[in-house]
């Protein structure tokens, strides 16, 4: 019988010819935690008595989350994570290195057809490099971290066949949106997403990452892609680590099929306060914003910053809207002033913060005010979630902040790209 | 083992950020603390309602969003003793029977604010006490079992070292 993506690679890591619902307990290429999640996971790996880590060149820290650090509390968290690293000589990204989602696969930890856990919902990121990588908690972060392995239930998968062409200033994020809208928060629950289909094929890497970072928005586990050579050139360029792409089966098993043609869909808005709120931009045109954000895991990365940029070059943010940046990454933010793109922002009247989470989390760097409407390029919009439950958060693609950072309401992109 | 409590009532799609939000979160590991503004977004006074034995009583994909773990550890620092939902969103699903919180899928139409409620973990039924209504809980997958009849993760680790399911 064929397998799906995920149960290839589940398959493959425990040595179990595994198919969706069975219990498989698999071996780990890669192993990560962030600012939020890791304190409790050095606190659970004591408790268990871990002593060493399975192997501290596949485990990694990343201060991203609040960083550099707004709060005393912080600060002897932070602490904690630096000692837990120079203790176990484990990787640490320390702040201004970048948000952990855009550095496991730029710094080369993560390549096609490896098992990666991470202590952060969106880990599900590298799914686009054909890894099946998810989300766990900090006690099974622990657990990995002193074992190297973890137990899963292999999912059953849901396939997205996405046809036809994206039109200009309509882009992967639009997309992964609208899907969202279509089958909702718990849609895919338990399930692997994966995606597929020329429209997939079309896009760059970088885009990619976009719609499998959000794959847990509709519950799913992981947002796989197959790798074609977009996706081998772009590893390649990362990491000369060996490895072996898996495809899926032609008669794997799917729960379902969806397909789509996408060569119709415009810019897309999820509304507050939960993601598959979502409607085309057009039914929302014209809500006032009091401050546009682009960054984070999902839209931080150099080509969403060059998309903005081009809206944005020689034209200034609206008074009475502010605009903030925070670059995915450091390798991120040394691009874009090499590409003459931070120069572009600053000019406009954005300010640019630390390569990191920026102000998504609620911790720091934007906190809104009461009342207050915010255009964001980030992957959730719940009621608190960038610190203040009286304000409203609107999800949109790096083009649609930027033009609405022009404009300060909400802004179809289409007549601001070139 | 058996549980008793009132019912406090929430929807559908209860995130982690309203279990816990990312302003507390990343501030301390003192639980106590955290449990003071669990659902605070969603109910500024939730922890003062809350006697120790209480329920979480919720619709469909309870605990979607964030891997944070301080959501099912604030839960059970605020005295709940077991969320109660039609479905809960995965990884907080595991976070809850690493960390030791019962989490049971059952149809919660059948249950109102305030009912008092009986949980028998060992016979899989919530007697609803106020209604008289006996419902059945979907039973836990045997892995998850073994995981949170050895007291949680933490503790399965101690005994094993490692993952041991047979």
């Amino acid at each position: 019988m064929g397998k799906t993506l995920a149960e290839k690679i589940l398959s493959n890591k425990s040595g179990v010819d595994a198919y969706a619902n069975e219990i498989v307990v698999a071996d780990l290429d890669f192993v990560m935690g962030q600012d939020g999640t890791s304190p409790l996971a050095i606190q659970a790996f004591r408790e268990m008595n871990g002593q060493k880590v399975f192997d501290r060149a596949r485990v990694a820290m990343v201060i991203d989350h609040s960083a550099p650090s707004p709060l005393e509390g912080v600060s002897a968290l932070h602490h904690g994570m630096r000692e837990f690293a120079a203790e176990q000589g484990v990787i640490l990204y320390d702040i201004g290195e970048g948000v952990c989602h855009q550095l496991m696969p730029e710094r080369g930890h993560v390549v096609p057809g490896d098992l990666v856990i991470g202590a952060d919902s969106h880990t599900c990121t590298y799914g686009a490099i054909n890894a099946f990588s998810t989300g766990v908690g900090s006690t099974d972060l622990a657990a990995g971290i002193i074992s190297g392995k973890l137990w899963f239930k292999v999912p059953e998968s849901i396939k997205f066949v996405l046809n036809g062409e994206l039109s200009p200033g309509v882009y992967s994020k639009d997309l992964i949106l609208y899907l969202i809208g279509q089958v909702t928060a718990d849609g895919a629950t338990y399930m692997a997403a994966e995606f597929t289909g020329s429209a997939i094929r079309a896009m760059s890497v970088e885009a990619r990452f976009t719609i499998s970072n959000m794959a847990i928005e509709m519950g799913a586990k992981v947002g796989l892609m197959e790798a074609d050579q977009k996706t081998i050139s772009w590893v390649r360029r990362h990491t000369d680590r060996p490895f072996t792409p898996v495809a899926a089966d032609p008669d794997a098993v799917y729960a379902e099929v969806r397909e789509y043609d996408v060569s119709s869909l415009g810019p897309q808005v999820a509304c507050p306060h939960t993601v598959d709120n979502v409607k085309p931009v057009e039914e929302v045109a014209g809500t006032p914003i009091q401050q546009c954000f682009i960054g984070t895991c999902t839209n931080g990365r150099l080509e969403d910053l060059r998309i903005a940029a081009d809206i944005l070059r020689g034209e200034k943010v609206n008074r009475g809207t502010r605009l903030i940046v925070a670059p995915a990454s450091r390798q991120v933010m040394l691009d874009a002033i090499a590409e003459g793109i931070i120069q572009v922002f600053l000019e406009a009247g954005a300010a640019v913060v630390t390569p990191g989470c920026g102000c998504c989390v609620g911790t720091h760097n934007g906190v809104p005010s009461d009342g207050e409407n915010v255009l964001s390029t980030a992957n959730r919009n719940f009621k608190g979630r960038m610190g203040n439950n009286k304000a409203f958060i609107y999800l949109a693609s790096p083009a649609t902040v930027a033009a609405s950072a022009l404009t300060g309401r909400i802004t179809d992109p289409r007549d601001f790209v070139k | 083992m058996r549980l008793h409590g009132r019912a406090h009532k929430f929807g559908d799609d209860v995130n982690t950020d309203y279990i816990i939000s990312g302003r507390h979160k990343f501030k301390t590991l003192d639980m106590k603390e955290l449990a003071r503004h669990v659902m605070e977004d969603l109910d500024p006074e939730f922890s003062s309602k809350v006697s120790k034995g209480d329920f979480i009583v919720a619709g469909k994909n309870f605990g979607c969003g964030s891997s944070r773990e301080q959501a099912p550890l604030a839960i059970i620092n605020a005295d709940i003793s077991a969320v109660l939902a039609k479905s809960f969103a995965r990884i907080f699903y595991r976070n809850c029977i690493n960390t030791g919180l019962p989490v049971l899928e059952c149809d919660t139409d059948l249950i109102q604010a305030g009912d008092e409620l009986e949980v028998d973990l060992a016979a899989g039924v919530i007697h609803n006490l106020t209604s008289g209504v006996d419902i059945p809980i979907k039973p836990l997958p045997p892995v998850m079992l073994k995981i949170l009849s050895d007291g949680g993760l933490v503790e399965h680790f101690k005994k094993h070292g490692t993952f041991k399911f047979d």
